[in-house]
């Protein structure tokens, strides 16, 4: 890829988190540092590897699943700029009668493929539409974003199963491996570990990747077989925070709420984060 | 009671006490949805079936010959298999859902209401084996609460069918209706509760019987037990409208309540808790719409303990629903 298509998606990147703080600064609580660690995904994603058309609905389309539905606030900014709602609802983020919350609801929200929030959910959803899409001799693909966190639920490997047991090579899962949950490290409240080898031992094609290396990102997605009979895990090793100095792997910032000169300050901070 | 075989497949047993899973029986309730679901498949891509590990008890491999294709076996893996049936209503699909109704209506609660209610995807969800049909499997095989928990949750569908013959109109008068819809069944092997001919339409209460003294509203196996009930009564001078309540959500107000009205005298029977089902949803309208005088007598299950242990058979009589159960509760209250 280019140096200027990768400048183009560090800035997307960089966008999705300025976006975020403001949005939160409506709502007054968000997951800040959720998004944070994904935000080099959703801009490969949404710039790069995703087929996507100007109609929401299309249904050929490649679907994306918020399986951790609280990364929400860091999607809605790209709906908006891909015309699929005004961008003016961002501007009432949360208030009263707004589409948008903290969870997505795909009722509400042209470009959101399922409502999500209780975790655990996700894979299976998109099992469920990988396997309908190739019923229906779809090229559509299904992406679930999946949090390391919500690896403890059991029905996710309920849903690994089943998706190595259909061949589903049209689900790709893509884990965001920050390592932390609300009460502090994944391996101090619950380990997941040996994540790479569980997966393989699932019977799935696996990958791991630095999530915030945008190149290493577009290899990977554009590497991904157009015909597999075996679906596909991306661990996406990434810091949770990432991209504000002061949160990255910070235990306090799952949840939070900076306003008026913090926030301010915090974008700063972003927009002059020193990418290596 | 008679000792079933359980490699008697295909051999007519006496119903009365049989109730083995493998038993093969054409009229069973899960048997016909198959075989309609397999017939309503020929002409529509749409419709697949998902199971979990319950192919040969549900009946549900004979859609598989038909439909191998459209035909997944999810594994003991419930919750996955609802949360899949959502996702696959969002490609275009109509996944019909067939598991114990333990299984559906309480292990998969949040599935049902967050994946499949909350986006309104068109989730048809077959919860066989209902109430306490499961006999001495016991309690974590009987479903004695699901019909309260799904009615609590919005933009879902309810219908308890009473046979074969209201089942299969079920199936096929709801196949485009919008959203999910739950249908609870039975095991299906009990007589057929209606005639040939009688008229069954989804969303409006059935009046099977017609009689001065009171009201019976039943659904599911009830609706047998109440109409025997009523012949019954019937040479005893007691003559009582026999209702069928099958559909409870959308629950058919005004079809209840014109026929609450000519007597205010209310039976309702269901294999349910007395608690949360369709006495309740019948006391709720009653309530809302300032209806007074009324008499409400709820025939259930007691809504503060867990069954005991037997036999289907033996566990309807010990609870008072069947024919003889019904017919002695209403015997007692005119009285």
């Amino acid at each position: 890829m280019s140096t200027a298509n990768l400048a183009h998606l560090r800035e997307r990147a960089q966008w999705i988190r300025t976006e975020t703080v403001r949005l939160i600064e409506i709502a007054k609580s968000g997951h800040y540092t959720s998004v944070f660690s994904a935000a080099e995904l959703f801009s490969v994603l949404y710039y790069h590897t995703m087929r996507i058309s100007d109609d929401p609905q299309w249904p050929d389309r490649d679907r994306l699943i918020l399986s951790k539905g609280h990364c929400a606030v860091g999607v809605y900014p790209i709906l908006a700029e891909k015309g699929y709602f005004p961008v003016a609802w961002l501007d009432n983020y949360a208030r009263i009668g707004s589409p948008l919350g903290d969870h997505p609801d795909m009722k509400k929200v042209p470009g959101i493929d399922f409502s999500s929030g209780s975790l655990g959910h996700g894979l299976s959803i998109g099992l469920g539409m990988a396997l309908g899409l190739k019923t229906r001799q779809s090229p559509g693909r299904v992406f679930v974003l999946l949090g390391d966190g919500e690896l403890n639920e059991g029905q996710i490997w309920e849903a690994g199963q089943a998706a190595a047991h259909f061949k589903l090579g049209n689900l790709i899962g893509i884990i965001d491996r920050n390592g932390m949950g609300l009460d502090g490290m994944t391996e101090e409240t619950m380990r997941i570990e040996p994540l790479a080898d569980k997966w393989r031992a699932f019977g799935w094609q696996v990958s791991e990747v630095d999530g915030h290396d945008l190149q290493a990102l577009v290899d990977l997605f554009d590497a991904l077989p157009a015909q597999s009979d075996q679906p596909q895990m991306i661990i996406a090793h990434t810091i949770k925070g990432k991209g504000v100095t002061w949160m990255e792997n910070s235990r306090v910032w799952h949840l939070g709420y900076l306003a008026g000169q913090d926030a301010q300050r915090t974008i700063e901070d972003i927009r002059s984060y020193q990418w290596t | 009671m008679t000792t079933i075989d359980i490699h008697s497949a295909g051999i007519e047993m006496q119903e009365q006490d049989s109730w083995h899973l493998g038993m093969l029986r054409t009229q069973a309730h899960s048997a016909i949805a198959a075989r309609v679901l397999a017939e309503l498949a020929d002409s529509d891509p749409r419709i697949c079936v998902l199971t979990a590990d319950l192919g040969f008890s549900n009946r549900t491999v004979e859609f598989s010959y038909r439909h191998p294709e459209r035909f997944f076996n999810l594994g003991i893996a419930e919750q996955n298999m609802v949360s899949a049936a959502a996702g696959l209503a969002t490609t275009g699909m109509i996944p019909y859902v067939a598991t114990f109704a333990s299984f559906l209506g309480l292990l998969c609660c949040e599935h049902i209401r967050t994946d499949c209610a909350y986006p309104n995807l068109p989730v048809r969800l077959l919860g066989h084996h209902a109430g306490i049909s499961l006999g001495y499997y016991g309690t974590s095989h009987h479903a004695t609460e699901d019909i309260g928990i799904m009615r609590s949750i919005a933009n879902l569908k309810i219908i308890c069918p009473a046979d074969a013959y209201s089942l299969e109109h079920a199936l096929r008068q709801t196949v485009h209706e919008e959203g999910p819809i739950y249908f609870r069944l039975g095991r299906g092997r009990e007589a057929d509760a209606y005639q040939p001919g009688e008229g069954w339409e989804y969303g409006k209460v059935s009046i099977l019987r017609r009689g001065g003294d009171a009201v019976i509203f039943a659904n599911g196996i009830m609706v047998a037990a109440a109409r025997q009930a009523a012949e019954s009564l019937a040479q005893e001078g007691i003559t009582v409208t026999v209702a069928d309540l099958h559909t409870i959500q959308p629950f058919d107000t005004e079809g209840v309540l014109s026929l609450i009205e000519e007597t205010r005298q209310v039976f309702v029977a269901e294999e349910h808790n007395t608690r949360g089902g369709v006495a309740t949803a019948v006391a709720d309208a009653i309530v809302d719409n300032g209806m007074a005088g009324v008499k409400l007598v709820r025939i259930g299950f007691p809504s503060d303990e867990y069954s005991a242990i037997a036999a289907p058979y033996p566990l309807y009589q010990y609870y008072g629903l069947d024919a003889v159960g019904v017919a002695e509760r209403v015997r007692t209250v005119l009285r």
